[in-house]
């Protein structure tokens, strides 16, 4: 007797179609040894917002009685597996429905794994999650952020790539033997057999001691009870806000204590504050209210409140004065502001080596940029 | 200089009035803000009356005329959650047609205050009373009241808006009037003063939940599983609150206009003997009810009636205690709950479950009639009784639900 349970944490709408795929194989792979599984998306994250973190589980159960008895629970409490399919979601994961920050780890069992798609070094994203009290295991599949989404799917074979995977760090829930049955069911070809095998015989894991990684406490807060929620269904509005820090000039809106929108942000804006001409265009673009106006009437990007559009980029007027960066460059979410004015030479030049690499297509902007994406399959392709 | 309307209101005294002219009247005295208006008979009576008071000179309101019962519903709400004082209505389908803003009406803890005129339900089109209409907000924390005459529907007007416009309740409250029976016949109405009506109903106050620029507020956002049961919970609390607000309103009522019954919530007929057969009903039923009941208490039979004035919050403790001595309890019921236990009303399965807990229950047998408006004459009554003597007779009852005045 044992079960099984899978989650895929996804980029909503944009990976939505990939983790569908995954979960549904790991349930087709399971009965092809007589097991019995479901699969389902988090009803809370539907429907399901442009890249805001979601989830879809498997769970695989000897018999359909040990099935029902996992499934009494609306999202799984523990699971043997959690995929990340965007490894900047290591950072953590808010949903869209105020939950607070959730560590990307948050329901990996003790022992269990966390299999990320990932260009970065593993230690590198150790840095990034949140430590456990429990050991666990950590396994990377070399990928960008797969684009497999509702509406544009590209097949980058990363559903099976991950299946693969899945079948060597978790050999309990089904062989690679079922995991290719499954894929050949489905009418997918043999270059997808041959990438599920080539995953299956490369992944390794690297176990994760208990108090490794990132040591920030997780934005969270207490959901309020009947006694304590206001009557009529009514949410009281913030502040309208003041001088910047607290100050009597600029302006800095108060921001939401209970959704803070980062974790949807897979590429974050830098800004140039010696080459800004304060023409304002960033600060009254942005759909999240994100830039403070600095007493000098510079525009600083909140990046607690940023959720990485690059309307900001795509508005400003001068050449790399607003330019998104990948996520995955970053440990905090510090003010550029306070950063520039404490060492402005230091500042420049943190910054211009970031707009370099960033054009050497490190990465895609958060699934958006054209032609990137063909760009870097090839350059993947060839690793 | 006075005004027509201080001039209309100034002394205490007698109209030749309908139901729906008392309720029209009720919103002139309680200075309503925001009426909407779509028509459809019985309720349609209402609006005509409000459009003549405003015509007049008589009342100053925003009196809007809708495009549907829906947008009707929907304007008030809003108004509502700005602090404006409201009224509306509707009959049969027209109410269901305007479900979706009701259903929000109650949740977001509006205190409207509505007429339903009751009708049939379309299909066939029908313009008789029937009570489905207003019943099928049962559960969605509105306050439903039977109004039985002209001067109850007028008074209760008055109230409804002092009980729903409580902090501690700040929920909607229809109010039934049976199509034709009170919404189209006339009877003698005593119309307060306007300075009565002042002194018993204060404004309308919706304090830190008014939606206003200078109290910035979400209303009715989206919310996830786990927000939403305490929400639900906070609504069921607040009617749990209602009955001692609907207590205290009513007895000041009493004390300022000085008309009333003892209990706010049933009205009881014949009932000081502990009678062995006791009638329920709601509404003007209560008028061929109680004129069979006199005919059979000088025949030397035990019967009396309880009318059911509230059945939202429902009195379950007074209710137990009207007819948990009686021998057994008929239940008329002018409405249908099609496959519902024993086939019966709603009132009876209701009255059912409330007399469940005691220890010596009474047989309790269902009479649905004058459906569609039909009569119920004082013989339907007559019989209801004699069929209901039968279970106690015999110790069983024979047939739960009863249809009476039914062609076969």
């Amino acid at each position: 007797m044992s079960t099984v349970a899978v989650e895929v944490v996804y980029r909503g709408i944009f990976q939505k179609t990939l983790a569908r795929n995954i979960v549904r194989s790991i349930v087709f792979a399971a009965r092809k040894e007589g097991k019995y599984g479901t699969a389902f998306g988090r009803y809370g994250d539907s429907p399901e917002r442009n890249g805001i973190p979601a989830k879809q589980f498997a769970i695989v159960a000897d018999d359909p009685e040990e099935l029902e008895e996992n499934l009494a629970v609306y999202e799984a409490q523990e699971v043997d597996v959690t995929i990340n399919v965007d490894d900047t979601m290591c950072k953590g994961i808010e949903s869209w429905a105020w939950y607070g920050l959730q560590p990307i780890n948050a329901l990996t069992k003790p022992g269990g794994t966390l299999i990320v798609t990932s260009r970065q070094e593993v230690d590198a994203l150790i840095e990034d999650i949140h430590q456990k009290d429990q050991p666990y295991n950590i396994s990377t599949i070399t990928s960008i952020p797969s684009f497999s989404g509702l509406w544009v799917y590209k097949d980058d074979h990363t559903d099976v790539r991950i299946l693969g995977a899945l079948a060597k760090v978790c050999p309990q829930l089904v062989s690679l033997e079922s995991m290719v049955e499954a894929i050949q069911d489905q009418g997918w070809d043999n270059l997808k057999v041959r990438s599920a095998e080539r995953t299956y015989e490369r992944t390794t894991m690297r176990p994760v001691e208990p108090g490794e990684g990132n040591q920030e406490e997780p934005f969270s807060f207490d959901l309020p009870g009947w006694t304590t929620m206001e009557e009529g269904i009514v949410i009281r509005g913030i502040e309208q806000g003041g001088g910047f820090r607290g100050g009597n000039e600029g302006y800095q809106p108060v921001r939401s204590s209970v959704f803070k929108k980062y974790s949807t942000r897979s590429m974050r804006p830098i800004v140039n504050f010696d080459t800004c001409i304060k023409c304002t265009l960033c600060w009254l673009q942005c759909p999240d209210t994100c830039f403070d106006v600095t007493p000098d009437g510079l525009y600083d990007a909140n990046l607690e409140s940023c959720c990485g559009c690059g309307v900001c980029e795509a508005v400003c007027p001068v050449a790399d004065c607003v330019t998104m960066i990948n996520e995955a460059e970053f440990n905090d979410n510090d003010s550029q502001y306070e950063m520039w004015q404490k060492d402005k030479d230091g500042y420049t030049q943190w910054m211009t080596s970031l707009i370099e690499k960033q054009k050497q297509v490190d990465r895609t902007h958060g699934f958006h940029h054209v032609g990137g994406y063909a760009e870097e399959i090839a350059e993947v392709a060839e690793d | 200089m006075t005004t027509v309307e201080e001039q209309l209101f100034m002394t205490e005294k007698e109209e030749l009035i309908s139901g729906s002219e008392a309720v029209a009247i009720a919103c002139a005295l309680a200075d309503v803000d925001v009426i909407t208006a779509y028509p459809i008979r019985p309720y349609d009576t209402v609006m005509q009356y409000v459009s003549q008071l405003k015509a007049n000179g008589a009342f100053d309101c925003d009196f809007i005329v809708a495009e549907s019962e829906h947008s009707q519903f929907e304007i008030v709400k809003h108004a509502s959650s700005v602090g404006a004082r409201t009224f509306c209505g509707s009959s049969g389908v027209g109410w269901f047609y305007a479900f979706e803003a009701i259903a929000v009406t109650a949740g977001l803890r509006l205190p409207v205050v509505a007429m339903v005129g009751n009708r049939a339900l379309d299909d066939p089109g029908a313009f008789g009373v029937e009570h489905n209409d207003a019943l099928a907000v049962r559960d969605l924390g509105w306050m439903l009241y039977w109004v039985a005459t002209a001067q109850e529907a007028l008074d209760m007007a008055l109230m409804a808006w002092r009980i729903a416009e409580d902090p501690r309740a700040f929920l909607p409250m229809a109010l039934s009037c049976d199509g034709s029976f009170l919404t189209h016949s006339q009877a003698i109405v005593n119309v307060p003063t306007q300075d009565q009506v002042n002194r018993f109903l204060p404004g309308y106050d919706r304090g830190k939940l008014q939606l206003h620029p200078d109290n910035p507020i979400t209303v009715a956002p989206q919310v996830n599983e786990d927000w939403l049961m305490e929400i639900r919970r906070q609504s069921n609390e607040a009617m749990t609150r209602t009955p001692a607000v609907i207590k205290e309103v009513y007895e000041e009522f009493k004390q300022v206009f000085g008309r009333g019954d003892p209990s706010p919530f049933i009205e009881e007929y014949m009932m000081d003997d502990d009678p062995d057969i006791v009638l329920m009903g709601m509404g003007t039923l209560a008028l061929p009810v109680r004129v069979a009941i006199r005919r059979m208490r000088e025949q030397g039979k035990k019967v009396g009636f309880v009318r059911l004035k509230f059945f939202r919050p429902f009195a379950t403790e007074e209710v137990q205690e009207a007819l948990g001595s009686s021998k057994a309890v008929a239940v008329v019921d002018r409405d249908y709950s099609f496959g519902s236990p024993s086939f019966g009303g709603v009132l009876f399965n209701e009255v059912r479950a409330a007399l469940y807990p005691l220890e010596k229950r009474p047989h309790v047998v269902n009479f649905i009639a004058g459906l569609g408006g039909r009569e119920v004459r004082v013989r339907d009554v007559e019989d209801m009784v004699e069929i209901t003597q039968k279970a106690i007779d015999t110790g069983k009852i024979e047939q739960e639900c009863n249809w009476i005045g039914v062609r076969e």
